[in-house]
């Protein structure tokens, strides 16, 4: 009896599928494979190449530090003062931008903190904890959580207080939460638009210079870690700045509004 | 609630468009969790015999601490193993990290401990004159211990079923440990959290619900080798 089941199980397990060509590990943020956008972008990349892409989709902090571990052999992240340091450090080589998309700074209907059409985001975010409406942050080292702090401390304020939520969760989480809590908080654009119709929030901030959010794409550094692909990762990196690639990145939509610009 | 009866509609589209992404997550969630129950079994249940059979000092400790170990919370296991499978780690070398291996491995170590038990438990529920009567009849040790295993069958079938049921329905060894690669390593369970994260609240939910089913046809078929 045993051997009979035993015997199907083995079948399901070796008939899972070969293991394809060469498989180039890419660690990007939540936001980017959320978004939709490398669906569209990697397929034409692994045809030409015969190669898989695999995406491991973490925050902006987690695949740095996959980077650093060599448990991936590209990383696409959006935080530029971490991606310098992490080439600094001698944990990746040959950065080079790809694309950028922005932040959208979003409030409850009433607009209690009253900084609608306020073109300065510090002076809004500075006015938001000056009235401790409340706020909802990533908290969880990610890009967004990055630009975030930055915000904060070009309004001169060190968050703190019973208003200031620190979530730990993802971009479309802490939108709900910060939806039910009637809060605001900060989005890159993709997301707010995906969550739009599931939260009342609205953008109360948006356009300001400090807003964009810049994508780097990293190879990690072959010295530190030998076993990394480093000739078809060049070539994916070659293939991102190409003119195919940015066409791609120009024209994805969704929900008929354009996500991701080139320089 | 609108959404709700939507994820059933979507369910049935699922289910029956039988979508690629679809089905490439349900097949990697049938083959980890079935590779890593055929380990457990191979470990858990021949562990739960001797256990049960056995007297030795120190035994219930043992006992106390694998009833404890049923308790593991699979991020910690995500996280062990991740130290452990990363290239930093000590078996890095082997590059098993975010690959279908790694998952099944994880998932072996949450399984084996239930495994384990409920074989206990049914041993300790048989019989004990069985084994007496097998070695008077002539059977070494090894033989009586199989024919009590013949004898406890359904409970051995529970505890395959317990451990099936624990792998196939976790998220965090399948998520930290998997990595959640389209068409490699993405699980029902992760393909789940991903389209939360989203937004795509109806489809998470319609993706359970393929998940439950997948589940509920795995038992029936558990069930029929049970009554043969």
């Amino acid at each position: 009896m045993f051997r009979g089941y035993i015997l199907v199980l083995l079948l399901f397990l070796f008939a899972s599928p070969a293991f394809a060509a060469e498989h180039l590990r890419l660690a990007t943020t939540t936001s980017t494979e959320n978004s939709g956008l490398l669906a569209e972008l990697l397929p034409p990349f692994e045809q030409a190449n015969n190669c898989q892409v695999d995406v491991i989709a973490v925050g902006t902090g987690k695949a740095i530090k996959l980077g650093e571990t060599g448990d991936v052999d590209v990383v696409m992240v959006h935080a530029r003062s971490k991606e310098d340091k992490f080439v600094a450090q001698g944990y990746g080589v040959d950065r080079r931008d790809v694309m950028y998309n922005d932040f959208v700074l979003l409030g409850p209907a009433g607009d209690p903190a009253g900084i609608n059409g306020l073109s300065d985001v510090a002076a809004a975010m500075g006015k938001i904890a000056a009235t401790e409406a409340t706020f909802v942050s990533r908290g969880d080292d990610s890009g967004t959580h990055s630009r975030e702090k930055q915000l904060w401390k070009a309004a001169g304020v060190t968050p703190d207080g019973d208003w200031y939520l620190e979530a730990g969760r993802g971009m479309g989480e802490v939108i709900v939460m910060a939806g039910e809590r009637r809060g605001y908080t900060l989005s890159d654009r993709g997301t707010y638009l995906a969550f739009k119709s599931k939260t009342d929030l609205q953008i109360v901030g948006e356009g300001d210079q400090r807003l964009f959010n810049p994508y780097g794409v990293i190879i990690v550094n072959p010295q530190k870690h030998p076993h990394v692909k480093v000739a078809l990762a060049k070539k994916f990196l070659d293939y991102l700045t190409s003119k195919q690639a940015q066409t791609l990145i120009t024209g994805y939509r969704r929900g008929g509004e354009q996500l991701f610009y080139v320089k | 609630m609108g959404y709700l009866s939507e994820s059933f509609l979507h369910a049935l589209e699922l289910v029956f468009a039988f979508d690629r992404e679809v089905q490439s997550a349900v097949w990697t969630s049938l083959y980890t969790s079935s590779g890593a129950i055929i380990l457990s079994a191979v470990i858990g249940i021949p562990a739960g015999v001797l256990l049960g059979l056995s007297r030795f000092r120190g035994r219930r400790l043992l006992v106390t601490l694998l009833n404890t170990l049923m308790a593991l919370p699979t991020v910690v296991v995500g996280l062990v193993l991740f130290g452990i499978f990363s290239r930093q780690g000590p078996l890095g070398s082997l590059g098993l990290l975010f690959t279908p291996l790694a998952m099944v491995a994880g998932q072996m170590v949450l399984a084996t401990p239930i495994v384990a038990n409920y074989v206990l438990a049914a041993v300790k529920g048989a019989d004990e004159r069985i084994i007496d009567t097998a070695m008077t009849l002539g059977a070494t040790r090894f033989q009586a211990g199989v024919q009590l295993v013949k004898e406890i069958r359904f409970g051995v079938m529970a505890a395959v079923i317990a451990g099936f049921g624990r792998v196939i329905g976790e998220v965090g060894v399948a998520m930290m440990l998997g990595g959640n690669i389209r068409g490699s390593t993405r699980t029902m369970t992760t393909a789940i959290a991903l389209e939360t994260s989203k937004g795509e609240f109806a489809f998470g939910l319609a993706l359970g619900i393929v998940l439950l089913s997948v589940a509920l046809f795995v038992n029936l078929f558990l069930n029929l080798l049970q009554q043969r």
